[in-house]
């Protein structure tokens, strides 16, 4: 875990720019799906701790609604899509014309229309990926869960857990014009990935 | 749930104990196992947050000890001992190892949950600490609180409320 802690200024802006291409291709995907502008916020490459992760969506015990995949290929790693439970209800108002009203869990009709929405946005982003770094990176199908951040998350941490007690993450916020639909993209590398993902832009490996 | 009261909360990957009127929880248990420990007559309650059924995978250099359950449990184990704590009274209970997402094709990472469950039943078992209750499976997530003067275990997900064991 050491190695991560040393990487240079230079190396999180690589993988800044890497959450940056992915999600602004996400966003453009979204900003058309809606047919309405969509910001995204500066990504953010952080190395955190288990609990640090949890707090970025509002703690553990958060409710939140996530579509993750799991990326195959030559830099595996796991993705999230994350947003608060209102904002999945306003996406799929939105998007499908499902009434806004009603409380608690999604039907099978709403939860395969997220999951589908999911999929569409963490496939640009992960194929602007595949195509900046020239890396294979294919996703699994997309899989949607509604519960407590801390259980949703700890998924994406088990390769990293085997390693130590932190996590480098590559997360970009996105909101739409109104602010009724924020949404949030954690993208966990799988430790070994770094070093495939720095290689395939050129930095040199021994660049520290 | 419960009032507020002297809470010691125990991380991912962390354990700890309390006594006699507190309160030990610990938050969003996914395919992680929260498990206790608790000896009735002196009111000693631990609780372990395990992440990773063996240590055999790590790669880390200092070792979590709390992170992996065959030294997870040993560990709190000991704990409970250095208090005090009869091996003769200590009885366990567990909660988590849930797989919160369904994927057709399954690694063994995907199946953290149910080897989370085994490991931690088969530690027990040599370490020879009755597992007197369980709330394991599933697909979704628990938070867990042991109150130490009393042993009950409180588990509390988003879709079925809190329940007591």
């Amino acid at each position: 875990m050491e190695v991560f802690k040393h990487f240079k200024e230079f190396k999180m802006d690589v993988l800044k720019e890497v959450g940056n291409i992915g999600a602004g291709n996400a966003a453009t995907a979204l900003s058309l799906l809606l047919n309405k502008p969509v910001d995204m916020a500066v990504p953010k490459v952080q190395l955190l701790s288990f609990e640090e992760i949890s707090d970025k969506v509002g703690g553990a015990e958060k409710l939140v609604v996530a579509i993750f995949l799991r990326v195959e290929g030559d830099a595996p790693g796991n993705l999230f899509f994350i947003l608060s439970p209102e904002a999945a209800k306003s996406l799929l108002n939105r998007l499908v014309g499902i009434p806004l009203e009603g409380e608690g869990f999604f039907d099978e009709m709403e939860q395969s229309a997220l999951c589908e929405i999911g999929n569409i946005l963490a496939g640009s982003y992960l194929s602007s990926l595949a195509d900046f770094t020239n890396l294979s990176m294919s996703p699994t199908v997309p899989a949607l869960a509604m519960d407590m951040a801390g259980a949703i998350l700890s998924y994406g941490l088990l390769q990293f857990g085997q390693m130590g007690d932190d996590a480098l993450l590559i997360d970009t916020t996105f909101l739409e014009g109104d602010h009724e639909v924020e949404g949030q993209f954690f993208l966990i590398p799988d430790p070994d990935s770094f070093s495939k993902i720095f290689k395939a832009l050129g930095v040199p490996v021994d660049y520290d | 749930m419960i009032e507020e009261q002297s809470i010691v909360k125990v991380g991912m990957a962390d354990l700890n104990v309390v006594q006699r009127s507190g309160i030990i929880r610990t938050v969003g248990l996914g395919s992680c196992i929260g498990l206790t420990m608790y000896d009735p007559q002196l009111k000693i309650a631990g609780m372990a947050h395990v992440m990773l059924p063996s240590s055999d995978i790590a790669r880390e250099g200092q070792l979590n000890i709390a992170k992996y359950a065959d030294t997870a449990l040993p560990a709190l184990l000991e704990k409970l001992l250095h208090l005090g704590a009869s091996p003769s009274r200590i009885v366990a209970k567990m909660a988590g190892g849930s797989q919160m997402f369904a994927f057709a094709g399954t690694g063994d990472t995907m199946r953290i949950g149910p080897r989370n469950i085994e490991s931690c039943k088969l530690k027990l078992a040599e370490l020879h600490i009755p597992l007197i209750a369980e709330d394991t499976g599933g697909n979704y997530g628990r938070t867990i609180e042991l109150d130490a003067s009393s042993g009950i275990l409180y588990i509390r997900s988003v879709q079925t409320g809190v329940k007591e064991m």
